[in-house]
């Protein structure tokens, strides 16, 4: 299990430097530069920016002063916000993004497993029917369709109340998660709840069920020990992916809702060109999901016995 | 019942799902569900004390407190450092430059109560009771360490060019001379004394812009190169300072006490409380009274005109124009096929057909309608004839470039734009235009910011549509866009008659000259067609009823809430 845990971690430092390398590039290799505004300087005023900034530098050696710097965790100063270091956007920000994220994630874990369930249960029966059509909508409606009709109706709902129950958008109390992390969480959970279902209505047709059944072991005994607890294992599997891509793909709830996350960093870097942002986010979003794969691997051979004896 | 008797029986293969209800697996995952909400309570709750934020209603009159979104983080609020629109919003209510406008729009003195603008010299004199926020004087030294700071090479500030009537400056800029010896000097603590490259008329104009605000040289310093890097790392001299800033999130700005006009601050806060540009979320965060202030766009116009709100409107300044590419190796530098296209141009079309949204004006000159002349208006003075689209003649000029330029047929022409949804259908309309009148093909190249800049500036188009908001209030903001010599010439027109009444326009201290000299090169850009203006820009916008006294405007702070009060 050690070893396992240090190859992994290893083939993780691997990615995580492709990533730095080919996002370098690619960035390098696209027209336009973070030093360009809608006003032309003198080439002068070009030059000494370049200078302040390392540009003038031939391309290799920025590589290699970047990754330098990168393995040190330095990732510069942002082109755009000429104030703030990238890592202090990345550990403002991305506080926020996680909390988002986390809410999204548990609200879809406990919606999709709890609504898989019930569906399982009420096989081909109307709860059956009605969840999963509301599945098949929370799958196929994308996220930003869902953000705006998430925040029409709180206006609504407010505009109904006469107060301000759910803020409409912004951060910082309660309130402002709740709306925000259901409406990024919510096409996860359509996801898990089908997986859920199916997963559930497999291990109920298995023979230990059966075993366990005939053996006379009460119905809530089975399900909470034998199947919800088998039928999980998949859902987990899942999860770890899960949460990197709702924790980095909330940046268009963060834009609607207007919450101070390091997703809309993570696309405005690179409409600006502003290529410390660029660099420090993908490989902060980079090393994050393949972190949380490898955290995901450890947690599944705790919940299942059988993956720790590989 | 009995355990047994909730066994299903083996015949039904789907086990304990499907069969009958099972109302005590219901009772579990009901329980396990009840769990997990409790859990998320708690979670939430933690989650609340790690994050800061929240913000009160639109207008709060108890505590003289407003509510507002802003575009964005302010990118620079060192300002000898900044461009952007936000910094300067931020910097234009709680910094003060030698002069200011007024509600009215006059200039009336800022820092400075009085002044003189001569051919070659201004002098300026401060008020002595004007105070820095930690409550030290404001001195001319500080202008100019500021001013010298701007056009330091190692500075590098994109708005030096501002500061370029000033004596020396472009060669201090260029590293040519040394910062001392550039044209501003402190005769003693109240009196500032600049001298003047060429004559600048418009001198007073400039020095309302942000770029020539003061900075208090020991508190830089003391900085250590963090000066504007947060709310403690700025000294402040205007209406605001600013009280809280977190990054990204908001900023709230706070009345000075220490402000000289104090007296003239009717709020005690303004809180830009939410950071965003999406339309949608602050027309949302208006009508849940959360934000005073909404500008509205063509997605949420319907919406406003719905609820019946005061929909109020005014010109931003700014003009929409296509450039042709001027350069060697293009068609479009044919003279013909320019006026061709400028010829079934159609810009009241553009403006209340396709874009559709109020405030926004047809146009044909460069120079909009609010730029003020010798005694009235520019335009008023300077009117410029443009007949009304003529096909016929369109197709007379394409027969003769498709001849001169020894083509088969109408040309194809790459049309570069942004990749705004207002820009994509200006584009489709043109190409529709175009093809239909012309029978011209038009492809377009839709890019984001940079990548379009970057072939704005190598010249890889053939039109490509592009916009110029005003930096000060006198026609020269506009009239030198197209000189040879400026780099945001990116078409690269160049002609040696628009250069020479660019020169006599920028240097004659004769007004009457100088507008003459503006409506030449008014009448050069359009006989030569080397643009074709689009419109000029309005904004439409509504505010909380019991806001009173924003003021909008083309030049200098805006929205500019620092002579607002709650009602």
């Amino acid at each position: 299990m050690f070893l396992y845990a240090i190859k992994r971690l290893i083939q993780g430092i691997v990615t995580v430097w492709f990533i730095a390398t080919a996002t370098f590039f690619a960035m390098h290799g696209v027209p336009g530069d973070p030093l360009m505004n809608d006003k032309a300087v003198l080439p002068e005023i070009r030059a000494n920016l370049e200078a302040r900034y390392g540009l003038d530098k031939p391309i290799a050696q920025q590589y290699w002063i970047y990754l330098k710097n990168m393995a040190s965790g330095d990732f510069g100063i942002s082109f755009t916000q000429q104030n703030r270091e990238v890592n202090d956007i990345i550990r403002e920000h991305f506080k926020v993004s996680a909390t988002l994220g986390i809410l999204a994630i548990v609200f879809a874990a406990f919606g999709g497993i709890l609504w898989g369930a019930l569906t399982a249960l009420y096989r081909n029966r109307m709860p059956d029917i009605v969840i999963m059509f509301l599945v098949i909508l929370g799958i196929s409606v994308p996220g930003f369709v869902f953000a705006a009709l998430g925040q029409l109706s709180v206006v609504e709902i407010n505009d109904w109340l006469g107060f301000t129950l759910f803020p409409v958008a912004g951060w910082g109390t309660v309130q402002h998660m709740i709306v925000p992390s259901m409406v990024l969480g919510l096409g996860t959970m359509a996801f898990l709840t089908r997986l859920m279902r199916s997963s559930m209505l497999e291990i109920a047709n298995s023979d230990f069920i059966r075993t366990a059944r005939s053996k006379g072991l009460p119905v809530t005994r089975i399900l909470r020990k034998h199947q919800l607890r088998n039928a999980i294992l998949p859902v987990i599997t899942v999860l770890g992916p899960s949460i990197a891509a709702i924790t980095t793909g909330g940046f268009v709830v963060e834009l609607v809702f207007a919450i101070p996350g390091l997703g809309r960093y993570f696309v405005q870097a690179v409409q600006q060109s502003d290529y410390t942002v660029i660099m420090g986010t993908t490989v902060f979003y980079g090393a994050f999901l393949v972190f949380m794969v490898i955290v995901v691997d450890v947690i599944y051979g705790f919940v299942d016995p059988r993956v720790r004896l590989e | 019942m009995s355990e047994i008797a909730d066994t299903p029986s083996p015949s039904v293969p789907e086990g304990v799902a499907g069969t009958g209800l099972d109302i005590r697996s219901l009772g579990q995952i009901l329980y396990l569900g009840g769990i997990g909400v409790a859990a998320l309570g708690v979670l939430l709750w933690l989650l609340a004390q790690w994050n800061e934020g929240g913000a009160g209603e639109a207008v709060d009159s108890a505590t003289g407190t407003i509510t507002l979104s802003l575009g964005g983080e302010p990118p620079q609020l060192d300002s000898t450092r900044g461009t952007d629109a936000v910094s300067f919003n931020i910097l234009g209510h709680t910094m003060e430059g030698l002069l200011r406008y007024n509600a009215e729009n006059r200039l009336v003195g800022g820092v400075a109560r009085d002044w003189e603008i001569g051919d070659t010299t201004a002098t300026f004199w401060l008020r002595p009771e004007a105070r820095w926020s930690n409550g030290e004087p404001i001195t001319a030294h500080d202008f100019v360490f500021s001013w010298r700071k701007v056009l330091d090479p190692r500075n590098a500030s994109e708005y030096a060019f501002i500061l370029y009537g000033l004596k020396n400056a472009e060669a201090v800029n260029r590293g040519e001379m040394p910062l001392e010896s550039l044209g501003v000097y402190a005769v003693d603590d109240r009196t500032l004394e600049v001298h003047l490259e060429r004559p600048v008329p418009y001198f007073d104009k400039l020095v309302a812009f942000a770029t020539y605000n003061p900075i208090n040289e020991a508190f830089y310093e003391s900085r250590e190169g963090r000066y504007a890097a947060d709310a403690e790392d700025l000294l402040y001299n205007g209406p605001f300072t600013i009280a809280r800033w977190v990054h990204g999130a908001g900023i709230r700005l706070e009345k000075n006490p220490q402000y000289w006009d104090a007296d003239r601050i009717r709020l005690n806060a303004i809180d830009y409380a939410y950071f965003t540009t999406d339309p949608n979320a602050i027309i949302n965060l208006f009508k849940d009274n959360k934000t005073a202030l909404a500008g509205l766009v063509a997605e949420n116009l319907d919406d406003a005109l719905q609820r019946r709100w005061k929909i109020k409107r005014f010109s931003d300044g700014a003009v929409f124009f296509m450039e042709f590419n001027h350069r060697e190796d293009r068609l479009t530098r044919n003279y013909h096929l320019r006026k061709a296209i400028q010829a079934v141009n159609d810009s009241p079309e553009l403006v209340y057909r396709i874009i559709k949204l109020p405030g926004n004006l047809p146009g044909a000159s460069l120079f909009p309608v609010w730029l003020k002349g010798v005694d009235g208006y520019f335009r008023q003075e300077y009117p410029l004839t443009d007949p009304p689209p003529d096909d016929e003649a369109g197709r007379r000029h394409l027969a003769l470039a498709i001849e001169e330029l020894g083509l088969d047929g109408p040309p194809t022409l790459v049309m570069l734009i942004g990749d705004s949804p207002t820009a994509k259908k200006q584009a489709e309309y043109y190409q529709n235009l175009y093809k239909q009148k012309l029978g011209i093909d038009i492809k377009i190249d839709a890019q984001i910011f940079k990548q379009r800049l970057a072939k704005m500036t190598a010249g890889d188009f053939d039109l490509v549509m592009a916009g110029w908001g005003p930096d000060y209030d006198d026609p020269m903001t506009f009239a030198d866009l197209f000189a040879s010599w400026n780099e945001n010439n990116r078409g690269r027109f160049d002609s040696p008659e628009l250069d020479e009444a660019v020169d006599i326009a920028r240097s004659s201290s004769d007004t009457k000259t100088r507008m003459d000299a503006m409506a030449r090169v008014q009448q050069i850009l359009y006989d030569e067609a080397a643009i074709v203006v689009n419109y000029e820009r309005g904004s439409v916008y509504v505010s909380h009823p019991r806001l009173k006294g924003i003021v909008r405007r083309a030049v200098g702070t805006d929205p500019d809430y620092t002579g607002a009060w709650i009602d």
